[in-house]
């Protein structure tokens, strides 16, 4: 029997990523989406109408915005969109499943060959590997089929909840292109980026918004021969950390099984396994045999998607700059720490406030600090995001032109901010807010002088220590001035002052 | 003449279709089907290669909604027609498997 | 006046002007249902409460519009937020719905009052209405023949009086059909003219409510009030509603019949045949030109349709499982014990046989050969249609080879009981409208049993094709007569 020593292995990894859209409304009726924020808490069973439930006579309406979601995601994957597109229904039963078929697209898939220049690990600087992809295409989502009752109460039935059912649900099938979990993995978390950031998910993983599905298998080399084990498919996977877990597992199942048995992918015979968490391993679903016959027609309830010009560049006209080359651009261009860029891009609308602030004029550094200091410091107060502080990037601009002609000190600055992020101050001009609450430094060289002089003559013990070497006294003389001025002088010219002064 | 089914292929496509058969039933499904299958095989005489399918009776193209939401019915209607229920769920029977076929 | 023993419109300017009250009219078709429908069981469920509030309302001033106060009986295919909407089976004997049937609500909207609802073929399967789990309709004309199906129910209860004008759905021919055994007007719209929202779909492609009237004007004002485009709908079509009834009287100056040999078989009832040599003659009479056309694939559409529309409906009836609503079974062992069972005790054969023909054409190995190649003669239907429709504006023919059969006479052989919609079936393919009128009746053993004849025409055509079936309607001179109850 071989060993793991004598053979070469190489894993094969394909993705098929679901993307729930958070439309407000559901993908083919009108009824409230849970993938939407507004949405996220709706009690069970709470957002469903006639045509969720699959009640008799009932049909389905599509969503517009979830298709040109689709579309937006398909053109920043590098796809051809179709220009003619259909709806097919497949059919199998299960509770979640109220028709007992899901509306979704076989053979004209909405987009298709695609490729995204992916990175190889979440390194900065790594390197990136094409990841063709094969198409997307949209469908709704199931609903829940719960074990156990809300709590975790044991009980010895099972209950349907149709919440997610009718959910716009965005499938990506990408080739066989991945060699390792850390690829998998960070292509994961740029498809995630890149959505987001085009507003098309919250992508919250613990609520389901992307899950996974790698396909997996291994192709050993021993003896000169090639030998390609059976493919796996992993179900549902929704944290990043059970999608490497699964994919390293899988792998070395796979040559341990092959050393073990021999057995090598036939044409079809793919099987289904789950991961289990707390073994941290994969469990065997279905073998192939026992697959669905889902029965693909044209859906005659539901006409065809023509996608002309006009609406193709309309679409186009809403594509953004994607995560990945921001933070090139961030990093190279603009000078920012890898951390700056990534915490910055995280949020996709506080990052495009950060571009309106760049915008109205203020520099990178300055802007950057602002906005992952001071708006962040209040962001995280109001639990809510820095562009829904309600500052306007324009009074950004105005805090910072004065920040840089040494008008107010850092904490003044910071108290400007938090004005300008009240609600009353909506609009106002922090100049005058300034001067209003007397952030304005005093920068007049004869009153500094004189409040330098005074403080100097009346402390002429400290002023001797200074001579005398220990410079740190200075700070106190400052505090001096400071209360002269009632804290309104320059703190950064009153010291280099009184250092010229007393240090020459 | 040979049947255009057999007992095992209606067995097969009656669990496709989730629908109990006793095999009595099985027996005339067989028998029925058959002769309509041999009926509709009429349809072999036509030359239709170079033929569009047609699956809708008008040619239509985006029919599409604008994404505004409506409530959703209260509770009380969800279940309404429900046989089996515990608030605000769906009752079925315990299910021990993967979970469906999406 | 008797408000049961006119006409729709007559009825509704009577109550308009007031020499009968919605109240006496309604009341009056209550009693006759309470003594005419037992025998015959075209009502499932009467609405008798809510038929004399809204009476009440009408007679008050409150509820006006074109149809103000004029019964209607729908067929229980039709949701409706009140009663309940069974499709004659026992799968849904208890469901209500909680949203309505867009075509039922616009002719309520227009004033019209719900009688009840009608017995079909359960879930509109059947060419008969011996399919009705709560027992088949009898034809008022002779109580041991079949009303058609499947919209046996709605027919029958215009022929007796029970309404004033009723709702069918024709899939295959179920309004039409009915129409020709009863000796009524019955018209399946355009695909996509009148909206399906609420209707239980059967074969989605090619369903379509339409009505049951005595007359062509009836009918006229009926399809002005139910069409239109619908949101709900993503096949209902946003075309203008033109003025059917204003349009009836437009003169038919230079219009071409076709006539298809394919459609003149020898099958035909010698009473069926001379009808339509009488009503060529009528519009010979009136100016308009006869012309020969060929419809060569017409043989196809037994076949065709049986494929294409039980594939559709296995899919669309996959939804009835007995979890969210419908019946289902007691003390199920698992999951698929909870379907099989289910669907086995709330189906009836006729349905599970469609079922089981419509998985199998879809499944796996088998959608080529069958369903695919069913598409494609369809496409072969229609271009017939389209040929056809160059040379003339509108097709006649019979709507069945001969008058109402007996009960049990088709139901040992499905196959023969699918023959009986050979002259139907092709318009739902293509999505063309057709209407039958009265064209005359047979006797059979001292009977008198209505026969019909079909017009077909071209898409959206519906407002030509009621002037067309008015020249039958004058010529056969039927509408007037009714059955001895």
């Amino acid at each position: 029997m071989p060993t793991a020593a004598d053979i070469k292995a190489r894993l094969m990894v394909g993705m098929e990523i679901h993307v729930e859209l958070a439309t407000r409304s559901k993908m083919f009726t009108s009824a409230p989406n849970v993938a939407h924020p507004d949405y996220f808490d709706a009690e069970p069973n709470s957002l469903c109408d006639p045509v969720v439930l699959g009640m008799p006579g009932v049909l389905p309406v599509m969503n517009r915005r979830a298709v040109e979601m689709s579309m937006l995601v398909g053109l920043a994957l590098g796809c051809t969109i179709n220009r003619k597109t259909k709806w097919d229904r497949k059919s199998y039963y299960y509770p979640d499943l109220p028709k007992n078929y899901q509306i979704s697209q076989y053979d004209q898939p909405l987009c298709i060959d695609g490729s995204v220049e992916s990175p190889v690990s979440d390194q900065p600087g790594a390197a990136t590997r094409t990841i063709r992809i094969i198409r997307a295409h949209l469908e709704e989502d199931a609903g829940k089929l719960l074990h156990e009752a809300p709590g975790g109460f044991a009980i010895d039935y099972s209950i349907v909840d149709l919440n997610r059912a009718g959910t716009p649900l965005l499938e990506i099938v990408t080739h066989p292109d991945f060699d390792s979990a850390e690829q998998v993995v960070a292509f994961g978390q740029a498809l995630r980026n890149i959505c987001r950031f085009l507003g098309v998910t919250e992508g919250i993983m613990q609520k389901g918004h992307m899950r996974f599905e790698p396909n997996i298998n291994v192709v050993i080399e021993r003896d000169g021969k090639t030998y390609k084990t059976p493919i796996v498919e992993i179900k549902n996977l929704n944290s990043f950390k059970a999608l490497h877990g699964a994919v390293n597992y899988e792998y070395q199942r796979q040559i341990d099984e092959w050393l073990e048995t021999g057995v090598v992918m036939k044409a079809g015979a793919k099987s289904t396994r789950g991961w289990d968490d707390t073994t941290g391993s994969t469990f065997l679903q279905r073998e192939k045999e026992e697959a669905h016959d889902y029965r693909y027609f044209p859906d005659p309830d539901l006409v065809h998607v023509v996608v002309d010009d006009a609406w193709m560049a309309r679409v186009k006209a809403q594509l953004l700059e994607l995560p990945l080359a921001r933070e090139k651009r961030y990093i190279e261009t603009l000078g920012m720490s890898v951390k700056d860029a990534r915490a910055l891009i995280d949020e996709p609308r506080a990052c495009l406030f950060f571009e309106a602030v760049l915008a109205a004029g203020v520099d990178a550094k300055r802007a950057s600090s602002i906005m992952l200091n001071n708006l962040a410091k209040r962001a995280n107060e109001r639990a809510c995001r820095v562009d829904e502080l309600g500052i306007s990037a324009s009074q950004v601009k105005a805090i910072a032109d004065l920040s840089a002609a040494d008008k107010i000190g850092s904490a003044a600055a910071d108290d400007l901010i938090g004005l300008c992020c009240e609600s009353a101050n909506k609009d106002a001009d922090p100049l005058k807010l300034a001067e209003q609450r007397g952030l304005l430094q005093v920068s007049d060289d004869s009153a500094l002088d004189e409040w330098v002089q005074q403080v100097i003559a009346q402390n002429e013990k400290v002023v001797a220590q200074i001579k005398a070497g220990k410079e740190s006294a200075i700070m106190s003389l400052m505090g001096g001035v400071m209360k002269l001025s009632k804290g309104k002088a320059n703190a950064k010219v009153v010291q280099e002052k009184l250092r010229k002064a007393l240090l020459g | 003449m040979p049947q255009k089914l057999t007992e095992q292929e209606v067995r097969h496509v009656a669990k496709l279709g989730r629908l109990r058969l006793g095999d009595h039933e099985v027996r005339q499904m067989t028998d029925k089907l058959s002769a309509v299958l041999d009926y509709v095989s009429k349809l072999n005489e036509l030359d239709v290669s170079n033929v569009e399918p047609m699956a809708h009776a008008m040619d239509m193209a985006n029919v599409l909604r604008d994404d505004v939401e409506r409530p959703g019915l209260s509770i009380d209607l969800v279940l309404a027609n429900a046989p089996e229920q515990s608030p605000p769920f769906i009752k079925v029977p315990k299910v021990i498997d993967d979970g469906g076929g999406a | 006046m008797d408000p049961t023993q006119t006409t729709l419109i007559g009825l509704r300017d009577a109550i308009a002007a007031r020499k009968v009250s919605a109240t006496e009219t309604v009341k009056a078709y209550l009693h006759r249902i309470d003594r005419y429908n037992p025998p015959i069981n075209a009502y499932h469920e009467v609405y008798d409460d809510l038929a004399l509030k809204r009476a009440a309302d009408v007679d008050a001033g409150n509820i006006k519009g074109p149809l103000a106060g004029v019964p209607i009986a729908a067929k229980d295919n039709m949701c409706t937020s009140y009663g309940r909407t069974t499709c004659s089976s026992r799968m849904l004997e208890n469901f209500r719905a909680p949203y309505d049937c867009t075509a039922v609500k616009k002719l309520e909207d227009a004033g019209a009052i719900i009688l009840g609802k009608t017995i079909l073929d359960e879930f509109a399967m059947g060419s008969s209405t011996e399919n009705s789990a709560f027992g088949p309709t009898r034809n008022p004309w002779d109580r041991d023949r079949v009303p058609g199906g499947s919209s046996g129910g709605s027919a029958a209860a215009l022929a007796a009086d029970l309404c004033a004008g009723s709702l069918g759905s024709d899939t295959g021919g179920s309004i039409r059909q009915p129409a020709a055994l009863c000796g009524l007007v019955g018209l399946k719209p355009t695909y996509g003219r009148v909206s399906r929202y609420g209707l239980v779909a059967f074969a989605s492609s090619l369903d379509q409510i339409g009505p049951f009237t005595r007359t062509v004007a009836d009918s006229a004002l009926l399809l002005q009030v139910m069409s239109g485009h619908d949101p709900l709908d993503s096949t209902s079509a946003d075309i203008p509603v033109p003025d059917y009834v204003g349009e009836l009287n437009q003169p038919l100056t230079g219009v071409r019949i076709g006539l298809a040999k394919q459609y003149l078989s020898d099958a035909n009832d010698p009473v069926v045949a001379k009808a339509i040599d009488d009503a060529v003659a009528a519009f010979k009479k009136r100016g308009a030109t006869i012309v020969e056309v060929d419809l060569p694939h017409t043989q196809y559409g037994i076949p065709t349709y049986y494929i294409v529309a039980t594939a559709e409906a296995s899919s669309n009836l996959a939804r009835y499982d007995g979890v969210r609503y419908g019946h289902r079974t007691e003390h199920p062992e698992d999951l698929i014990d909870l379907y099989s069972r289910s669907r086995a005790e709330g189906f009836g054969p006729e349905v599970k046989r469609r079922i089981m023909l419509g998985t199998y054409v879809l499944s796996s190995g088998y959608y080529d050969a069958y369903y695919l190649r069913a598409l494609k003669v369809r496409r072969l239907i229609k271009g017939d249609f389209d040929k056809a429709f160059e040379k003339c504006d509108a097709v006649l023919c019979p709507t069945t080879t001969g008058p109402a059969f007996r009960f049990g006479e088709k139901t040992d052989n499905p196959l023969e009981m699918y023959l009986n919609d050979v002259y139907t079936v092709n318009a739902n393919l293509a999505g063309i409208p057709g209407v039958s009128v009265p064209g005359g009746f047979a006797t059979v053993n001292g009977t008198k049993l209505p026969i019909g004849l079909q017009l077909l025409g071209k898409v959206f055509d519906e407002s030509r094709l009621l002037r067309l079936a008015a020249v039958i309607e004058a010529e056969a001179g039927c509408s007037a007569q009714r059955p001895k109850l």
